[in-house]
């Protein structure tokens, strides 16, 4: 009986033990969501993505424009180098197609360079890219 | 009966060439010694000091982005904090 009571207790504390885990799985969020100035910048079309992959500022430079960009696109490069060594690619060849999704994925509002060089507002319309993009 | 030859008879065929080498060795020395002015006579070709470019560098790219399309689309969904 007592080892009856003993063996069922450790069955229940190992489910708890698995729905702990599970919950748990489900409370830490899949994907990290980005830094609320970055957004910040982004939705108020400070900062774009530019054709090479990477941050740009779109208007006047601040420092703390500078940092935010500075920050995203030092990670975004170390992203860049472990793909594009995944594929090989290159770096500039990774980036460069990363950035054809990147201004792809922009939302109406966001800022992105156009194949001349110039910023545009992403309007419900597809982005103008370069003629290489997929 | 005299017999009248029409033509003048021609001379014994005779393996001049052989019979020169043969007995004047001197001559292939000499013949030897001037191939390399008959082969001064030919074009040479030099590979020039500038490498060749072939400026391919666009359709590479593009047919390398498409490629790497997919991989660059979930790249940017792992990592949306900074993209």
């Amino acid at each position: 009986m007592g080892d009856f009571m003993t063996r069922t207790m450790t069955k229940m504390m190992l489910a708890a033990a698995v729905a702990a885990t599970a919950l748990g799985g489900i409370a830490t969020p899949a994907f990290a969501q980005r830094d609320p100035a970055y957004a910040a910048a982004r939705a108020s079309g400070e900062v774009g993505e530019k054709m090479d992959g990477y941050l740009g500022i779109v208007g006047a430079e601040t420092p703390e424009l500078r940092r935010i960009v500075n920050d995203i696109n030092i990670k975004r490069r170390a992203v860049y180098a472990e793909r594009a060594q995944a594929n090989n690619a290159t770096l500039e060849e990774y980036a460069l197609t990363a950035g054809c999704q990147a201004i792809l994925a922009t939302s109406p509002g966001e800022k992105y360079q156009a194949p001349d060089g110039s910023w545009q507002t992403r309007s419900s319309a597809a982005p103008l890219r370069d003629s290489r993009c997929p | 009966m005299r017999t009248v030859e029409l033509t003048d008879p021609a001379p014994l065929a005779r393996s001049a060439a052989m019979d020169v080498s043969s007995r004047r060795p001197g001559l292939r020395i000499l013949a030897v010694g001037l191939v390399p002015f008959a082969l001064a006579g030919c074009i040479t070709l030099e590979a020039p000091t500038e490498p060749i470019v072939i400026e391919l560098n666009v359709n590479i790219r593009q047919e390398v982005i498409y490629r790497l399309a997919e991989d660059a689309g979930n790249t940017i969904e792992e990592n949306a904090d900074i993209f």
